[in-house]
């Protein structure tokens, strides 16, 4: 029994353990609900799977299924940037416990009740349990943008390596907290609407309406809510990252304003698409350019540092191009979570904007079908660079040295964006390829996604297997995370 | 690290070596379905559930729609007596017709549509199963009974008009696809690949994996078996084939304030879920596509 109740305590007590269950999880939905997907209809397996499991799928309800889907997922991963950030930024043991302990029952319970739900046949109970556990998450969420509030005393900054105002206010506490605001309000944005097509059972997908000339401002809000999310997640983990790489100097007082500014301009911007949808986008356009920016000193500031630490690994004090590079590379992990926000640009960035500025002379001629895949895989790769960022920073948080290091961090560096690129094309082919002659791109495009995406959940397989084992040993990797209390650990020049 | 870097490098040049479809259209199979392409169907005015959310919706007056999409036959016929009569001319992008225009709002988004000629068929497209020899159209043997494809919105138009039918509004087609009872199919509940023409729905006209699939003969789902291909028989409600799948269909109705033409019924290149009865698509009016055809309607 004892032996029961420590590993709980490691598994939903600890960061490290958390953050384990929610990839688990992740991992394991992944895998059951993926057996659905097109290229498993494809090879019959999705209808064996069907009826070995006993699912109730109606063709009318697929849409309504697909959004409860995404909608345990980014619960998940959501919960898993408030692990982080509970670990990572100054708070006090009880309110990091009583966020975690919010957020983890929440999306816990979210995820079950929400798939029993939607594939197993209408439980209403359970669509209660769905809602409850998000509105859990929610609450979770309160209490963090709470926790977080700049404005604290002990929480004032000193130290001028790092941001902050002339009173001392932390401004990357600051950023943490205005991307927790924007994430509650957004979620009210989407939640409220949601509510309503929820009672109603008139769900839709967001790609399937794109075209229609006047959207209800229900489905404006829907829409507004899903870009911002997606976005306010990306900017929870740059900003992640950049704590954890300990982003300094005069590029982290340059992009700690800049990220605020542009967050709160993005989220305006988004808001505003409901009442006044001609000009949002512009806002919204502009509060990138913030954000992207902001994103692009990081990735100096973290490039500069894995050049140094390199080349003071290997005692070279004149290096030349390409010492530096090889210092660059050195450790795939760091290097990896900031070059998928970089490559993010090529592969999501560079996309929307040309589609933007091609919609009505290309895109709009095509069939809505062809627009929708560009917008489907837009949106995917963008997720999918989300989350191996967030398994390169894990590889760090569980101390992966050496060549698992090593072979961590490349395998998910390069598979993912051999899969991200591919992706990126098949979303584009009808670009530079006929309808009838697509079959071929779209076979070897197919084919590499598959590829790369089979070597990322691979790897995170065998991480996932590695932990699994542990914890059957009494004495495992676990026990010591365990005794790494998460707050013992805060950044002290912070709270200097 | 460095053999794997040069595995996926390999891999990507392997895979892009594939060879292409050929331009020229495929040898086809070719079988008797027994469809009448000239036969028409009955659909009774009255409410129905429309839409995925089954809104109650209604149609005024009984109609009548085509039991099959217009054939490549029917098409190439109309052309030629079109152009013979004057009604359509030939430029050296295709087949052109007049139109009226539609009106213009200046909407975001929105492309002006003026009066005066459009294309109706392209010429020199190597995915027509039309041929023209400067004089005639013919059809590509052994696609006769193929739905026609390649034709723009203004040619779906033109050639209901000219049969004084017209292009079924998107009410009259999801009626006629689905009748009263909200179904998703027009068969029924799911799908299988042997109710309808799909990605990768394995019917005798796939071909290579290399090849995006091709058209099934009208009325090809009746339940018959071809060359060991079992069908099902899976007409809709009211007796139409092809109802879902095979290829999207233009509709008469006009997206407001885009000028973007409806399409209706999944094609042979999107998945099960895209042939719900009311899934849709659109492009532009001067759009065309392998994978669009059409079919008529009527006042009864």
């Amino acid at each position: 029994m004892e032996a029961i109740k420590i590993r709980f305590n490691f598994l939903f007590r600890s960061t490290k353990g958390l953050v384990l269950v929610a990839i688990a999880l992740i991992s394991l939905e992944t895998i059951f609900f993926g057996m659905l997907s097109g290229p498993m209809a494809e090879m019959g397996i999705r209808d064996f799977w069907i009826r070995s499991m006993g699912m109730v799928l109606l063709a009318a309800e697929r849409e309504g299924r697909i959004i409860m889907l995404y909608h345990t997922i980014a619960m998940a991963v959501v919960s898993i940037e408030v692990y982080f950030i509970t670990n990572i930024v100054p708070m006090s043991k009880d309110r990091q416990a009583m966020i975690n302990g919010l957020v983890t029952v929440g999306y816990i319970t979210s995820m079950i009740f929400g798939m029993w739900f939607a594939y197993f046949g209408h439980n209403y109970v359970f669509h209660g349990l769905f809602i409850f556990g998000q509105s859990l998450l929610f609450f979770g969420g309160v209490l963090l943008a709470i926790t977080l509030w700049p404005w604290q005393k002990k929480y004032h900054v000193t130290n001028p390596e790092y941001a902050h105002t002339r009173g001392g206010v932390d401004l990357e506490r600051a950023a943490f907290f205005t991307m927790a605001v924007a994430t509650l309000g957004s979620v009210l944005y989407g939640a409220i609407p949601g509510s309503m097509f929820g009672n109603g059972f008139e769900s839709f997908l967001a790609e399937d309406v794109v075209r229609l000339p006047h959207k209800t401002p229900l489905e404006l809000a829907i829409i507004g809510h899903l870009h911002i999310m997606l976005t306010l997640i990306a900017i929870a983990i740059m900003l992640i990252i950049g704590r954890w790489l300990d982003f300094k100097g005069k590029g982290h007082k340059i992009a700690m304003p800049l990220t605020i500014l542009g967050t709160v301009i993005i989220t305006l911007g988004v808001w505003a698409v409901v009442p006044f949808e001609p000009i949002a986008h512009k806002i919204i356009n502009g509060g990138s350019i913030f954000i992207l920016a902001a994103s692009f000193f990081l990735i100096a500031y973290t490039w500069r540092q894995q050049v140094q630490r390199g080349l003071a690994e290997k005692g070279i004090t004149q290096a030349h191009f390409g010492q530096k590079v090889r210092a660059l590379l050195h450790d795939p992990l760091p290097f990896g979570a900031t070059w998928q926000m970089l490559y993010m640009n090529f592969v999501v960035t560079a996309i929307g904007v040309y589609m933007a500025i091609n919609l009505d002379e290309i895109f709009r001629v095509w069939t809505a079908r062809e627009e929708r895949i560009t917008l489907t895989g837009h949106w995917h790769i963008l997720a999918g660079i989300i989350a191996t960022i967030i398994l390169l920073y894990y590889g760090d948080l569980v101390g992966l040295k050496g060549k698992v290091r090593q072979w961590f961090g490349w395998v998910i560096i390069i598979a993912s964006d051999v899969a991200f690129t591919a992706a990126t094309i098949f979303s584009i082919k009808r670009l530079f390829v006929s309808e009838t002659a697509q079959q071929p791109i779209t076979n070897w495009t197919m084919l590499l996604t598959d590829i790369g995406l089979f070597l990322v959940l691979l790897v995170l397989g065998i991480l996932m297997v590695w932990r699994l084992i542990d914890l059957f040993k009494k004495n495992g990797r676990w026990t010591k995370e365990l005794k790494e209390t998460s707050l013992d650990n805060p950044k002290k020049e912070v709270l200097q | 690290m460095k053999r794997l870097i040069i595995f996926l490098i390999l891999l990507s040049v392997a895979a892009a070596g594939c060879t292409s479809v050929s331009a020229g259209a495929p040898p086809v199979p070719v079988f008797d379905t027994g469809a009448d392409p000239d036969s028409w169907a009955t659909v009774p005015a009255g409410t129905f559930l429309q839409g995925e959310h089954n809104h109650e919706a209604e149609i005024a007056a009984d109609y009548e729609m085509m039991v099959t999409a217009v054939t490549n036959a029917q098409f190439a016929a109309y052309l030629n007596e079109a152009l013979t009569e004057g009604t359509l001319t030939l430029s050296e992008a295709g087949v052109m017709g007049y139109y009226p225009g539609d009106e213009f709002h200046g909407h975001e988004h929105e492309r002006e549509i003026p009066a005066g000629d459009w294309l109706h068929f392209p010429l020199n497209e190597p995915d027509s199963r039309l041929t023209f020899d400067g004089q005639t159209f013919s059809v590509i043997p052994g696609y006769e009974d193929h739905p026609a494809t390649m034709v723009t919105w203004f040619g779906a138009q033109g050639y209901c008009e000219w049969g004084d039918g017209r292009l079924p509004t998107d009410l009259e087609w999801e009626k006629a696809a689905r009748s009263e009872d909200g179904r998703p199919y027009p068969w029924g509940d799911d799908i299988e690949p042997a109710n309808a023409n799909f990605y990768k729905s394995g019917d005798p006209f796939e071909g290579s994996p290399n090849e995006v699939g091709n058209t099934t003969p009208v009325g090809f789902y009746n339940g018959q078996i071809y060359d060991g291909f079992q069908t099902l028989d899976s007409p809709s409600p009211y007796g139409l084939y092809d109802m879902a799948g095979n290829v999207w269909q233009w509709t008469g109705d006009v997206y407001p304030d885009t000028h973007l033409r409806t399409l209706r019924g999944g094609g042979k290149m999107d998945y099960g879920y895209d042939l719900r009865v009311w899934k849709f698509n659109s492009a532009e009016p001067d759009f065309y596509s392998p994978s669009i055809g059409f079919r008529c309607a009527r006042d009864s």
